[in-house]
């Protein structure tokens, strides 16, 4: 890690941002206590990460990227072994094993065994099983990553009550949508390091405009019109190989200044500013291996 | 980059900070409003590492309830075959040829304390290789593990106290065979469940603390190939040490399994000294505490990076 700063509140949802090896998850990792901090200071819940990792781990509920249920035991027998693990009474692992496979919908498959589950029960299992120590802190690793539209729809769902509770979540995504749904504040990471950071509307009026002009032109008139369109500005714009982005106060006005210079596009769109055009605007549009 | 305002005050938009926003219904339960529990106690003291070792034996033992059948099974067949085919196939004819060699006991007297041995070793092999492997690749038991209070040293030592568990059960089930086949001469025998699974330690400790520092599992086909397979050969496990050519003996003196055949043997023939007992069980205690000193860092090395 690079030099990362940020400070965490009781019941609050953080969310870290960023492409694909940006160093969200050994971020993750050393807030876990899975790692030791490579440098300089982490506390979590008070404790020292390296003297206490034991004791604090006793406190967060964990998510992991990918999923580490036993596949060969049954739904209740993962939250029995791991219930042990952090010491819990036998009779209390079976009152929270019934609570939160209700609260993930996952009663009526209690005795089946983990394997044939699809990927988005997993993950609500997986939710449950973080959640069986009752942490301070539950800490997901792209929570909703690889599942279907209603699937993440209930795991959002089921976080958000989990936010209302009180319990604090840090979490880490590249879903945009995800992160405006779930975060208070999320920093936004880059090789290593944060680049900006702050709740979702901060973070939109600071490095995107209230709206977006998209517009697409024929194939041949494209490059003319986007040059065309550069001169009349000054707000930012953005061009890809198909679409022309102005980054601007108002849209509708925006684009009868382009109609008055005599550029008719074949298709026009407004919208607000969201966190997807601040990400692409700090982390950039190249590809990240 | 700093992105909070400060460390101390909660912004404006949560609601409350530690305060729970409501109180809980009466029957408590999780899904009530949560209450942190750190802020006012300070964190609990981590539990001894005998508890948390404790603990990830529990996981191990319900994972063998769902399949301690078949784990039976197969731990009775095992004896039954080597002592039908080793004792009484072979050592009819063995017997026919005269036994002083073998120090005047019937073969299968001679050979069987020696399986016993061999048994514990090849339990531990298959104990402490690929499912020591595949809790790190595949099913990742140590990785679910990890994000709890278990360290790397207790998730270690949990996983090598069932795997001693499981070398005892065999080792107890082939000295219930070996007597009812009348294998046995003297009392000391009892003696040998724990030399059996001090000799099935020795392999454990070290085995798992290597195991699970590998990225592919083919390296373990060579350690059963060329490693466990010439030491239950030549180990004096099936003729004594006195049919080797000269050079070779000392070779079996400095393997594990010579020293785990020689205390076994010695127990169940009555024959054992204390001199040579206290030097096979020193060099099996050895090892295994080397081995156990190499898990706590190996598992260290390779779940806290």
């Amino acid at each position: 890690m690079d030099g990362i700063d940020f400070d965490l509140y009781r019941g609050e949802a953080f969310g870290f941002l960023g492409p694909n090896g940006a160093g969200k998850s050994s971020t993750m990792r050393m807030i876990s206590c899975v790692s030791p901090p490579t440098d300089g200071e982490l506390t979590i819940l008070d404790g020292d990460p390296v003297r206490d990792g034991a004791a604090i781990r006793g406190r967060l509920g964990v998510v992991p990227q990918e999923d580490t249920l036993d596949l060969e035991l049954t739904v209740r027998e993962n939250l029995l072994v791991y219930g042990r693990y952090f010491g819990l009474p036998k009779k209390l692992i079976r009152e929270r094993t019934d609570q939160l496979l209700d609260f993930v919908q996952l009663t009526d498959r209690r005795d089946d065994k983990v394997d044939p589950l699809s990927g988005g029960m997993k993950r609500r299992l997986t939710i449950a099983r973080s959640l069986i120590n009752d942490p301070d802190i539950l800490i997901l690793d792209e929570p909703s990553t690889g599942l279907d539209p209603q699937a993440r729809h209930v795991v959002w769902d089921r976080l958000y009550r989990l936010k209302q509770r009180g319990v604090t979540l840090i979490l880490t995504t590249h879903y945009m949508d995800e992160a405006e749904q779930l975060c208070d504040r999320l920093v936004v990471m880059d090789h290593a390091q944060i680049v900006a950071a702050g709740t979702p509307r901060e973070l939109i009026e600071a490095y995107s405009s209230p709206e977006v002009l998209e517009l697409r032109f024929a194939p041949e008139l494209h490059e003319q019109a986007a040059e065309k369109i550069k001169d009349l500005s000054s707000e930012r714009i953005e061009a890809t190989a198909d679409r022309i982005m102005l980054y601007v106060r108002d849209g509708d006005e925006a684009l009868r200044r382009v109609r008055e210079h005599g550029l008719e596009p074949a298709a026009s769109f407004v919208r607000r500013s969201t966190l997807e055009d601040v990400f692409l605007h700090l982390t950039g549009r190249r590809l990240v291996e | 980059m700093a992105c909070s305002p400060g460390g101390s005050d909660p912004p404006q938009y949560l609601p409350g900070g530690s305060d729970p926003p409501q109180t809980p219904p009466a029957h408590g339960g999780l899904l009530a409003p949560h209450t942190p529990s750190g802020e006012a106690s300070g964190l609990p003291g981590a539990p001894g590492s005998w508890d948390l070792t404790i603990r990830a034996l529990r996981c191990w033992l319900v994972v063998y309830r769902r399949i301690w059948r078949s784990s039976i099974a197969s731990s009775f067949l095992g004896p039954l075959f080597y002592l039908g085919a080793m004792g009484f196939g072979l050592g009819s004819l063995v017997n026919a040829h005269g036994t002083a060699r073998l120090g005047g006991v019937p073969y299968l007297e001679f050979v069987a304390p020696a399986i016993l041995a061999s048994q514990s070793m090849t339990t531990a092999m298959s104990e402490s290789t690929f499912p020591v492997f595949g809790s790190v690749k595949w099913n990742k038991i140590y990785i679910a593990a990890q994000a709890t209070p278990l360290r790397p040293a207790d998730i270690y030592r949990g996983h090598l106290l069932f795997n001693t568990l499981r070398i005892a059960m065999n080792s107890a089930v082939f000295l219930a065979i070996m007597a009812a086949f009348g294998a046995v001469r003297s009392p000391w025998i009892i003696l040998g469940l724990p030399a059996a699974t001090l000799t099935g330690l020795a392999f454990a400790a070290p085995v798992a603390a290597w195991a699970v520092t590998l990225e592919v599992e083919t390296s373990f086909n060579y350690v059963l190939r060329f490693g466990m397979i010439p030491l239950m050969l030549f180990s004096a496990t099936f003729f004594p040490l006195s049919q080797l050519p000269g050079w070779l003996r000392p070779v079996a003196y400095a393997t594990p399994l010579w020293h785990g055949v020689e205390l076994c043997r010695g127990l169940s023939l009555g024959t054992l000294t204390m001199g040579a007992a206290a030097i096979h069980v020193g060099y099996l205690v050895a090892l295994s505490v080397v081995g156990i000193w190499a898990g706590g860092r190996t598992y260290r090395r390779r779940l806290y990076v």
